[in-house]
């Protein structure tokens, strides 16, 4: 199998070229053609001599990976089916809102985590995705010249993915590249601690931390992963970083019927996150095969966002896109994985 | 962006400890230990690095709370960054560790404690510390070899000690993974906690099929090995 140019920085392409006995400047050009341009293929790189495009399709393919399947909401969402090795399956939403197309990827097949609420969970985890894997999410589908923003919300955890994660970024960001602001990319974590740390500190994209409760006990049943990094230390990770100006940190809180919608945890969530400037977004549980929990009512939920900002956390509710074409991630891939 | 350096809590702090042992106990599979510097409690977990510059891995402590030593559990992960070189420790060699941590921990009250692999180590730890009256054991591998600490457990629970291996068939073992013995029994105690250690997708299908069979989440704690 041949290796893939697409999901290569520009350094590896640079090194590419010299090991190919191409000049340097041959590695810019590789990644303006695979980042910047429509083409599918090393014959299309003409500014490459012949003879260079010959002996690089000897040895490499283009890279980019079709989607197997399309469904598309009433409301314009569209979910998108890539295959990966081994006959599994990834998820990439592509979000329409106004005047920004918002793509959501996966960063892995499957998941460790095992959170309560997630269907991707139940597959358990797959394997890694290569950065060419990630962006491709981005690149190979029809509206990527119109993508406005990214999130890294899809299947899997990033930060259990770091290195490629953070090449995809890398990719995403450089002016070689896709050349997007990182203002435009949100990375969510279910709290890695180590992972966040090396994201923040090499990353300018913003960062989401899922939370759904601040309390620890209850956050263990919902999210095994409290165990080896305590919602705790993800917060005084947090509390060490300066957020506020460009750079943003969100709370993702999936709010569960009688769970964690309570005024209680209206005052367990003011007093952890005072003095860090962030958000907390809502957002409505759409339930899952065989799962225990219950979305709140949209009384309770207003309700629970009015209390937090009126505690002077700005708290929004995310719009649930999708419903109607298996919106929630995993959904589909482990449809098609079931067959 | 700047990073504040003070007041990190405990559990980034490592600290320095001398090797005591390091036992291959099955193929691949090994018990660490060094002296034991803090209190903890059965099932919590500790970091662990042989080098303070890289990120440190969590294991979870593997012996009693009042024995002299910590242990630790672990396989060697091919290509792994940590777990090979662990493998090549010898006492009187220096690891990194933090202090005791985590919120998995068990009390008196009847429970079951349910393991896949090396997810036996906190049960094990929480057995070591007098806590295995009222409990009952599952433990699931893929082969017989797998069965860490085997004979003490089976000689101090007695039936409820009960082992599943889905690759090999001996006597007393229930032959298949744990998800298939779960199924067959019918009273299953919905008023208990049930505590669950392993690999993501063996404790993803067991807490699915607790709850299919009537037990409340809020009785099901897990941890996953990542």
């Amino acid at each position: 199998m041949k290796d893939s140019l697409f999901g290569k920085t520009l350094p590896e392409l640079t090194a590419l070229a010299i090991d190919n006995g191409l000049p340097k400047f041959a590695g810019k050009q590789m990644a303006e053609w695979l980042y910047q341009k429509d083409i599918t293929s090393i014959e299309e790189m003409t500014n490459l001599s012949k003879k260079a495009r010959e002996q690089l399709s000897s040895k490499y393919e283009f890279g980019l990976i079709q989607s197997t399947k399309v469904q598309e909401s009433v409301d314009g969402t569209k979910k998108y089916l890539f295959p990966t090795a081994k006959g599994k399956f990834i998820e990439t939403a592509m979000i329409p809102d106004e005047d920004r197309k918002t793509v959501c990827v996966s960063s892995q097949v499957g998941c460790k985590m095992g959170c309560l609420f997630c269907m991707t969970g139940k597959q358990g985890f797959q394997g890694q995705l290569t950065a060419g894997e990630i962006v491709n999410q981005i690149r190979n589908i029809p509206e990527w010249h119109e993508v406005t923003n990214i999130v890294y919300m899809g299947m899997g955890e990033p930060f259990d993915n770091l290195e490629e994660v953070l090449k995809s970024l890398e990719i995403l960001t450089s002016e070689w590249g896709f050349a997007m602001s990182p203002r435009r990319i949100t990375v969510s974590t279910i709290g890695i601690v180590p992972g966040m740390v090396t994201f923040l500190n090499q990353s300018e994209a913003h960062l989401a931390v899922s939370m759904h409760t601040p309390f620890d006990d209850e956050r263990q049943r919902l999210m095994p992963v409290q165990v080896a990094y305590p919602l705790s230390e993800v917060i005084h990770e947090i509390k060490s970083w300066d957020f506020g100006r460009q750079r943003r940190v969100s709370f993702e809180y999936i709010v569960f019927k009688g769970l964690n919608d309570t005024p209680r945890h209206v005052r367990e969530l003011a007093q952890i996150l005072n003095g860090i400037k962030c958000r907390i977004n809502l957002i409505r549980f759409h339930p899952i095969p065989g799962t225990p929990l219950e979305g709140t009512d949209e009384n309770t939920l207003q309700k629970f966002k009015d209390q937090l900002n009126d505690k002077g956390i700005l708290t929004t509710i995310r719009a649930s896109r999708g419903l109607d074409i298996y919106a929630a991630c995993g959904l589909l891939s482990t449809k098609e994985l079931l067959g | 962006m700047h990073y504040k350096e003070e007041n990190k809590p405990l559990t980034f702090q490592l600290i320095e400890v001398t090797v005591t042992g390091n036992v291959e106990i099955s193929p691949d599979v090994y018990l660490i230990s060094w002296k034991r510097m803090h209190d903890f409690q059965p099932g919590q977990v500790v970091k662990i690095t042989d080098n303070p510059e890289l990120t440190p891995r969590i294991y979870s402590i593997c012996s009693g709370n009042k024995e002299d030593e910590i242990r630790v559990l672990f396989n060697v992960k091919q290509g792994g960054l940590l777990t090979p070189r662990l493998a090549g420790m010898i006492p009187g060699m220096k690891i990194f560790v933090s202090e005791p941590y985590g919120s998995f921990k068990d009390a008196k009250q009847p429970s079951y404690w349910i393991a896949g692999g090396t997810g036996i180590a906190p049960f094990y730890s929480m057995f070591r510390s007098g806590y295995s009256e009222n409990k009952t054991l599952i433990h699931g591998v893929s082969y017989l070899s797998h069965f860490y600490f085997e004979d003490e457990l089976e000689e101090a629970m007695g039936e409820r000690y009960i082992r599943c291996c889905s690759r090999e068939q001996s006597c007393n073992v229930f032959p298949g993974r744990i998800t298939r013995y779960l199924e067959e029994i019918n009273d299953l105690p919905a008023d208990i906690n049930y505590y669950l250690c392993g690999k993501a997708l063996m404790v993803v299908e067991v807490r699915d099929l607790l709850i299919s069979k009537g037990v409340p989440f809020e009785n099901i704690l897990a941890e996953i090995y990542f």
